[in-house]
């Protein structure tokens, strides 16, 4: 089994560790920082339950090998809201009631959170395109998209 | 007893779920997420044959493989479980395959490893050989076929309905059940109209997005095993049986589920860790990957041959119901599948003579149980198409042929049983109202043709079973909740929170509700069947009532006169002199319910309550293509009196939404037997794109008497519908009905073609 060591920034901090060159940054994540926001379901970067942001973009967990994390800022759900107030996102999540079981909530958060970094005022068919790689199996779509539109309002006021 | 509503009271208000602030963070806990010192992890090898006798497993290899710590086969298995065999309602299922195997995907062994990715690799190091064993798959067949699946039948003795199977050889009939009400011979021999239709529905998947995880950490006295599960309580019960130890020496632990939906019921891999952690030693966590929730168990796949008498006036004077449910392997709780859900295949008519047959089948095919709806989503999506396919043939209006069969209040079930706040009628005319149906409906231009439909169905609860709570109030005056309900996302705890805090004049927020942990939190049957909030919340209302009074009984004693406002933490304060103590209440709760006579499956007393839920669709068809496009989505359901209206209301949405996956595309493929789509790349669930372009979902205003606050059961309402609605809509823009689910592209253009006399060719 090939070690590597991989120096990068974590959730706003400097982050070292000796990783196996196969593991992926989701693995990586939860074994060795704790981290478990980013969790695995499907394995194949088609439901979006591992989403990370790695330099700022948004990739699945379970794909990115670990070791492509050497010198990359790493970002996770855990970052956002850590101090007192949440993340208007994730107010937003919260007052339109937008998820139930929690599995993908850190997924689409930090999806929206792109999306809406990218395009502060999305269309429908925009907030339908960049979620459309995070699944909800309890089916709160409706209301994720209400939270969207509400997050998009709270980060303009 | 009676209970009123405060003005700006808990229930009724539309509390954020309890850990919001957890879920939005990634902070909340799963088992998922759950690491023990010194854990090992075990990886599965699996059957690749549908049948067969194991002739040779060849594990040695595997053995071999550095950093490999053991590898465990069912001899291993029976050191330390002489008789492993589990099941709610069979002792069918090995925990490891005993001598042979029934589907493709059964566990066989385990390797055992502190790195998984080594255990993994290892478990592809092992070899089995089998002897193929004639298999069969088709329910139909296996009414009849001499592929026998289970030696002998081995009945749990949970159940006096499945007694009389016990010894049964050379059957694949896993339960039949039978109802008989009135003279229906006759009224088909005096039947103005006869009209036979066979409907069928497909394998599905439930997918919780966190998969089947459990980890137990065994001792030679005591063990603990943390899992996902629905029912810590029956999980406890059955390891302690398959241990012969008392019950106190198991513990078992859950934390929120990552989803349910009827998967992670009964056992699954519960008895697998705690064998495993016995002959390592040590803590051992299986977590299966998204392939094998495909291998471990999913939706009855079904075959409903129904038939009605109707009468010149288009009453419908006789139903013949005959439902074949496809088992599996295993039977999990699928006799509880055919029965409960059965007695109301004839759907929520009111007809005077009815007979249904409805068994349980065991296939080689990887096991069915309970999802969502507990078999009453096949049943709806059968006598809803037939419903519709009847008034059309008659030339009357859907929802008037409906609305002149529907069964009321106060009227008999087929059961015999006499119904009462089921707002059949209510739900029915408020689907009617909101879609319009009165107003001349657009049907669309050129290629793309548009239709709507209803469909209107209804489900009885899960009956007798016990729920038990306990409310601590501590020395502070604040509060806990100790039931053994598992939020899996239906926001149970919030609910049930409200609830105390409703009886205690508290906020809802103030309540902590403890995960359940069976040394600590009471007894409860299962989270599942929409039972909790009726069953668990009556529970919870009496343990805080018990509470409540013995506060007012602690102050009568410190000479307070009744309504004083003094504080909690000051009566504890005067009690005892210092901050403590705890007061502690509980309650206790099961419905009457009386079982359904054997031979004539009547009964007066069939269920507590029941859960109505109706479903209307407007659509596009793509006559070019066979795309269905939902336009628009309408749920209406009676919830009883919403504990949490919006809560209720997404429930009412999420299930509908579920529904539409299992009705326009998912479904298990397979190849003799094995499964050849077991990944989200393959089996396509709904995402942002699949979604109608309006989705409505309410509730009818109602009361569930006997229910807590009014309230009742609603997960799984807004599943009936979803499908008949939606094949009853594109007959409606197409003139071509589909008789199988899922109604893909490709069923919907054959069938278009297959009308037009020009059929298209198999690919």
């Amino acid at each position: 089994m090939n070690a590597r060591t991989i120096r990068f920034t974590l959730n706003g901090g400097p982050a070292t560790a000796e990783i196996g060159t196969h593991q992926s940054l989701v693995e990586v994540l939860q074994q060795r920082f704790d981290l478990f926001g980013a969790r695995e379901s499907c394995a194949q970067g088609l439901c979006g339950c591992c989403t990370v942001l790695v330099d700022g973009k948004a990739v699945s967990g379970c794909l990115f090998l670990a070791v492509f994390a050497d010198g990359a800022h790493v970002e996770t759900v855990e970052h956002l809201g850590a101090g007192e107030r949440l993340d208007p996102v994730q107010e937003a999540f919260i007052e339109a009631g937008a998820f139930q079981c929690g599995f993908c909530t850190p997924g689409f958060v930090l999806m929206t959170r792109q999306l809406l970094d990218e395009k502060p005022d999305p269309s429908d068919a925009e907030i339908g395109h960049y979620l459309s790689g995070n699944l909800c199996r309890c089916g709160t779509y409706p209301q994720i998209v209400e939270a969207v539109r509400l997050a998009a309002k709270k980060r303009k006021a | 007893m009676t209970t009123t509503i405060s003005p700006g009271g808990q229930v009724g208000r539309s509390v954020p779920r309890l850990e919001a602030r957890a879920k939005v963070t990634g902070r909340a806990e799963y088992v998922h997420n759950l690491r023990l010192p010194g854990m090992l992890y075990g990886k599965i090898f699996r059957s690749r044959t549908a049948h067969g006798r194991i002739r040779r497993l060849d594990v040695a290899a595997a053995r071999a493989m550095d950093g490999v710590q053991s590898v465990i086969t069912a001899e291993d298995v029976r050191r330390v479980i002489p008789d492993p065999y589990y099941g709610p309602a069979f002792h069918d299922q090995p925990i490891l395959a005993i001598d042979k195997v029934r589907y493709v995907g059964e566990p066989v062994a385990v390797v055992l490893a502190a790195d998984p990715h080594i255990a993994e690799a290892a478990a592809h190091l092992i070899v089995a050989e089998y002897e193929e064993l004639p298999a069969v798959f088709d329910e139909r067949e296996a009414m009849t076929s001499t592929a026998i699946v289970h030696e002998v039948l081995r009945p749990a003795g949970t159940f006096p309905d499945l007694k009389h199977l016990e010894g049964r050889t050379n059957t694949n009939i896993a339960l039949d059940f039978h109802l008989r009400q009135g003279d229906v011979e006759a009224a088909f021999a005096a039947a103005e109209h006869v009209f036979e239709h066979t409907f069928r529905t497909q394998q599905v998947l439930h997918v919780p997005l966190e998969p089947f995880v459990s980890l137990a950490d065994a001792t030679p006295s005591s063990v603990t095993i943390h899992t996902a599960s629905q029912s810590p309580s029956f999980v406890r019960i059955e390891i302690a049986r398959l241990l012969r130890w008392p019950e106190n020496r198991v513990r078992v632990k859950t934390l929120h589920l990552g989803g349910g939906f009827g998967a992670k019921l009964y056992i699954k891999l519960e008895a697998l860790v705690v064998a495993l952690s016995l002959l390592a030693r040590r803590p051992v966590k299986v977590a299966l990957s998204m392939e094998e929730q495909f291998y471990t168990i999913t939706k009855h796949a079904s075959t409903f041959r129904i038939k009605s008498a109707v009468a010149k006036d288009g009453r419908v004077t006789a139903r013949h119901c005959e439902v074949l449910w496809n088992g599996g392997a295993y039977a999990d709780i699928g006799p509880r599948v055919t029965q409960k859900s059965g007695f109301t295949a004839a759907g929520p008519y009111d007809i005077p003579a009815v007979s249904i047959d409805s068994y349980a089948l065991y296939t080689n095919l990887p096991p069915a149980g309970a999802l969502r709806g507990f078999g009453i989503p096949q049943l709806v999506w059968a006598y809803e198409s037939h419903t519709d396919l009847v008034a059309r043939a008659l030339g009357i209006d859907p929802l008037t042929f409906r609305r002149k069969n529907l069964l009321r209040n106060g009227r008999p079930q087929a059961t015999g049983t006499i119904m009462r706040d089921a707002e059949i009628e209510a739900v029915l005319e408020r689907l009617a109202a909101r879609l319009d149906w009165n107003r001349p409906f657009d049907r669309g231009a050129g290629p793309v043709k548009r239709g709507r439909g209803i469909a209107i169905g209804f489900k009885a609860s899960i009956a007798p079973t016990t729920s038990i709570a306990s409310v601590a109030i501590h020395a502070d005056g604040s509060c806990t909740l100790s039931c053994g309900t598992v939020d899996m996302g239906q926001g149970s705890d919030t609910a049930m929170a409200q609830i105390v805090a409703e009886v205690l004049n508290l906020d809802a927020e103030a309540v902590a509700v403890i995960h359940p942990d069976t040394d600590v939190t009471p007894y409860d049957m299962a989270t599942l069947g929409s039972r909790s909030t009726y069953h668990m919340g009556n529970a919870v209302r009496l343990a805080a009532e018990d509470a409540r009074d013995k506060i007012a009984a602690l102050a009568a004693s410190l000479g307070l006169p009744p309504g004083s406002n003094l504080s909690l933490a000051e009566l504890f304060r005067r009690k005892y002199g210092m901050q403590a103590g705890t007061i502690i209440g509980t309650g206790s709760f099961i419905p009457s319910y009386s079982p359904p006579d054997h031979s004539t499956g009547l009964t007066e007393n069939a269920t507590p309550f029941w859960m109505i839920g109706a479903t209307g669709v407007e659509l596009e068809v793509d006559t070019e293509t066979g795309h269905v496009q939902v336009t628009r989505l309408v749920n209406v359901a009676d919830a009883g009196r919403a504990i949490n209206p919006r809560i209720v209301e997404t429930q009412l949405s999420g299930a509908s939404i579920m529904q539409l996956g299992f009705t326009l595309f998912e479904r298990m493929n397979f190849d003799k037997g094995q499964v050849t789509n077991a990944s989200l790349a393959d089996y396509k669930i709904p995402g942002m794109h699949d979604l109608p372009l309006a989705i409505e979902s309410e509730f009818v205003p109602a009361e569930q008497h006997g229910g807590p606050f009014g309230a009742k059961g609603v997960g799984e309402s807004a599943t009936f519908g979803v499908s008949p609605a939606i094949a009853n809509a594109i007959h409606d823009a197409v003139g071509v009905r589909l008789m199988a689910l899922p109604l893909t592209p490709e069923a919907v253009y054959r069938a278009i073609r297959a009308a037009a006399d020009d059929p298209l060719g198999e690919a």
